[in-house]
């Protein structure tokens, strides 16, 4: 079972998307969107920039299904921790009494 | 039963394949570094029960007169951390696990030896560094450092103290990675998922929650450190900060942690159910489903500690209910259990008496969890007695049962003698009488009001006190009479067989004690798990060739 | 998958292969499973330190806004930069110990770690400003509280100064920069800890070890580079850059 060799040209064009990505980023924050746009742009671009290097530069592109699981684990437990804090935080004006 | 190439008997075991302090502090043998965390981990449960003896001395009177407020905080504290992070977490993964888990899927040591010997150091390090923080003064913050006291108000040894409980998580972390990998990745040819042993499958969600849960409490340190330290406001109102955001920090791994401590110890008692009723596992897969549910459960919970603490009543609602779900696995567990004992061939050996206590106390334990999970029964109970009688009930009258019944069932395995049984029976005895004195009172107390972290009280409480602290006599005196004999069988004790108890698992078809590499050739695995036969067919396994017998 | 594992007697084994596995093929994985669980518990430690960020950020918008709008810009998209071309050249590294080309397998290892070099060599300027001005939170530097100076209103624009905006107080600016050095710290800290491994790598490199049977150490060590890339991406953005709308001056 031999390991899937990514071809140099590949890892070019990821870097070249990265460095797109970053100045995009900076570009992109000095406009004034409503609400919480801001955020959501913010965080999308770092999280299509994380996904490539997570894709292809850390090859779960090629891994095995197991290694999907291990990380997509991770993602999943930092959203129960985010969730289920905030399900506190968020709403504890919502009674007057608390 | 099929065929299995019984290897001939060699003198030459893990144990004295090679003699030096050299040889046991380097090894990379998961079977000697099993056997270093049983002598550490006993020191510290020695340490953590003489507080104990403190406390329970000191509760005889309702007007405190051994032990002054502040080093009564600090008794009770340090007892806590000691038992929780520096016994209870480490205990069965650590000790039994680190023994079989390879053994028990055919491997020859775990994936990572080296890392694991360095786990081991860690966890002295962490030790050695929180010992010398209640040697030089203690800390009194209890052992869940709330916030402002631990970073504020305390003038104890907090920063050391986190320190050592800091460096003693990633003692932990690497435990659970090696057992993940090596689950994932080493199991002997044939041993497939279901064929596992579910004190594997235990051991696997227990690594999961090591994995996913310690980090976070490794932060938590971090931040309350900094807090102490420099004063910036990150949980104080004062400066904008909340003093919640700890709670939730430190909660959410200190719930899991609590699975961490019991999951092991289920994972011991359906080896001790399944086997000493000669009978297979009822429902082997919602047992090996449910360790898995209760990993991911236990991580859903952790507000259920912050009812009382001004989170808000929408998000105390949901845990609540995740509370009551969590519930269901382990029910699903202590339901399986009985009917496995039902119609089994039941011999009451030491190791299954801790069994039967397992899932009668474990059950109380976790039926009062039950009360505390409901928002308005918590109102009441919360920071009383009760609720340090329900985690007893499971930490004690649970784990440490589960404990010291596998040591005994798996004792001619690591050792290569046998414990006088006339022995281990009594003290199992006398263990469970001793521990359901301690803390059945304690309920009582706790229902009527006794607030926990407390040593005066009225005058009224005082009958249940003593009662409790009686108890808490006969469960010490229960639980010196194993160690000494344990430590008395290894020398004198009748050498045991590869297989004293004619059983099928896999750690049972090599010598007692095991060779380095555990077995003689690669075991390839073509029965499932739990296949009993009937005892004179059992006696086959494991007995060597009297003809290659080596000199 | 654990059928091919069983042993064969009589095989000569690679000089690499540790004596409990069955053969090289289990050990890459088990090391590559390895590094993939620990780095799950590098998500959950930083996600900790996220969350606090993303708690407070909730609570002090002005503040924070006004305390990234007085960090750097340049030097941290710099950052950025370097850090995307320093995964890059692991990336290229590790392809090179794929194919055999250990010359330049070695230049790209040191290349790496010229980029973490250069990237903590801007970090520690960044510090020094902050120390310069008065940003160390609470009492970590005795003798140098945190005590930034404030622009008065409607003075000219004073980049060594706080520009407060609406509600926000010198207080709240605190906690942003509690969280900054908290994240950023570690972060450098995780860097400093991954240019350790190269230094062996690099070491074991130049003396042959790794070839087209044996690199699995420079893919882990990659893969944990790169994670460490991808909490700065995260960083970058909601460090430096979540308040410039808002006005851009700190």
């Amino acid at each position: 079972m031999s390991e899937h060799i990514v071809s140099v040209r590949i890892y070019f064009a990821i870097f070249l998307v990265l460095l797109i990505g970053t100045g995009l980023t900076a570009w992109v924050a000095f406009f004034d969107f409503p609400g919480p746009f801001n955020a959501v742009v913010a965080l999308t671009i770092a999280c299509v920039k994380a996904g490539l290097v997570v894709l292809y530069f850390m090859h779960l592109r090629y891994s095995a299904r197991l290694t999907w699981v291990v990380f997509l684990a991770a993602l999943f437990w930092l959203a129960i921790m985010f969730a289920l804090t905030f399900s506190d935080y968020s709403t504890r004006d919502w009674l007057p009494i608390f | 039963m099929e065929e299995f190439k019984v290897p001939p008997p060699s003198k030459v075991n893990y144990l004295n394949v090679d003699y030096g302090l050299k040889s046991w502090l380097l090894t990379r043998d998961h079977k000697r570094i099993a056997f270093l965390y049983l002598g550490s981990i006993s020191v510290f449960f020695l340490i953590g029960g003489v507080y104990a003896m403190l406390i329970r001395l000191e509760l005889l009177t309702p007007h405190g007169q051994l032990l002054t407020s502040t080093t009564y905080n600090k008794v009770f504290t340090q007892h806590g951390i000691i038992m929780v992070f520096f016994f209870l977490i480490p205990s069965i993964p650590a000790t039994l696990g680190n023994f079989l888990v390879p053994i028990m899927i055919g491997a020859k040591d775990l994936a990572f030896p080296r890392i694991n010997l360095l786990s081991w150091y860690i966890y002295l390090l962490g030790g050695i560094v929180t010992v010398y923080a209640l040697l030089a003064g203690g800390v009194d913050t209890g052992w869940t450092f709330y916030v402002p006291f631990s970073t504020t108000f305390s003038n104890s040894y907090v920063i050391a103290t986190g320190l050592g409980i800091f460096i003693s998580g990633f003692s932990s972390i690497l435990t659970g990675l090696n057992f993940i990998v090596t689950i994932h990745t080493m199991r002997a040819p044939g041993m497939t998922w279901f064929r596992l042993p579910l004190f594997i499958w235990a051991h696997y969600a227990t690594s999961l929650i090591m994995i996913l849960g310690t980090p976070v409490i490794a932060i938590t340190i971090l931040l309350l450190a900094f807090e102490r330290l420099a004063h910036i406001g990150i949980f104080d109102p004062a400066a904008g900060g909340d003093p919640i955001l700890f709670q939730h920090l430190f909660w959410f791994y200190s719930h899991p942690a609590v699975y961490i401590m019991v999951l092991p110890g289920m994972g011991v008692v359906s080896e001790l159910i399944a086997n000493f009723s000669r009978k297979n596992v009822f429902g082997y897969s919602f047992v090996a489903f449910s360790s898995l549910a209760i990993a991911v459960f236990g991580f859903l919970v952790w507000g259920h500690h912050l009812f009382v603490a001004s989170q808000s009543v929408y998000a105390g609602m949901i845990f609540s209910f995740l509370s009551f779900a969590v519930a269901i696995p382990s029910a699903v567990k202590v339901f399986n259990w009985s009917a496995t004992l039902y119609k089994g061939s039941i011999s009451y050996d030491t190791p299954m008496l801790y069994g039967l206590g397992f899932i009668g106390l474990f059950t109380i334990g976790g039926m009062t969890g039950l009360f505390l999970a409901a928002l308005a029964t918590d109102v009441h109970l919360s920071d009383t007695y009760f609720v340090i009688a329900h985690f007893h009930y499971i930490m004690v009258g649970g784990t440490l049962l589960a404990y010291l019944g596998g040591l005994h069932y798996w004792w001619p395995k690591i050792t290569g003698r046998m414990y006088p049984e006339g022995w281990g029976r009594f003290s199992a005895l006398v263990v469970f009488i001793g521990f359901n004195l301690t803390f059945l009172p304690q309920f009582m107390l706790g229902y009527m009001g006794m607030p926990r972290r407390y040593h005066y009280y009225p005058e009224e409480f005082q009958v249940l006190h003593v009662l409790s602290t009686a108890g808490a006599s006969i469960l010490g005196v229960g639980l010196i009479i194993p160690a000494i004999y344990l430590l008395w069988s290894m020398r004198y004790g009748p050498k045991a067989a590869p297989n004293p108890w004619h059983l099928p698992g896999l750690e049972w078809r090599t010598q007692s004690p095991p060779p380095t590499e555990n077995f003689e050739t690669t075991p390839i695995v073509t029965w499932e798990a739990y296949e009993f036969a009937p005892i004179e067919e059992m006696k086959v396994i494991g007995k060597f060739e009297e003809s290659k017998a080596e000199v | 998958m654990a059928e091919s594992y069983a042993a064969e007697p009589e095989v000569v084994h690679h000089p690499a292969l540790q004596h409990h596995f069955e053969n090289m093929e289990q050990q890459r994985e088990a090391g590559t499973l390895g590094m993939w669980v620990f780095l799950v518990t590098e998500i959950m430690f930083f996600g900790g330190m996220f969350l606090a960020y993303t708690l407070y950020r909730g609570k002090y918008p002005e503040a924070f806004a006004v305390a990234s709008n007085h960090l750097d810009i340049w030097l941290g998209g710099i950052n950025t930069v370097i850090l995307i071309c320093s995964s890059f050249t692991m990336a290229l590294a590790v392809y090179c110990a794929q194919v055999g080309k250990q010359q330049l397998q070695i230049i790209f290892l040191i290349l790496t770690m010229i980029f973490g070099g250069a990237f903590l060599g801007i970090k520690a300027v960044e510090y020094r400003e902050k120390y310069r001005d008065n940003l160390i939170p609470g009492r970590l530097i005795p003798g140098r509280p945190f005590d930034p100076a404030v622009n008065p209103h409607g003075a000219p624009h004073d980049p060594h100064k706080l520009t407060l905006i609406g509600n926000s107080s010198v207080r709240q600016v605190e906690l942003f920069y509690w969280i900054y050095f908290a994240m950023t710290g570690m972060h450098a800290l995780h860097m400093i800890i991954g240019l350790g491994i190269m230094c062996f790598l690099l070491y074991f490199s130049i003396r042959g070890r790794y070839g087209p049977e044996y690199h699995n150490p420079i893919e882990i060590s990659g893969l944990y580079w790169h994670f460490v890339d991808i909490v700065w991406i995260f960083l970058f953005p909601l460090l430096y850059l979540l308040g410039r709308h808002m006005g851009g001056h700190g």
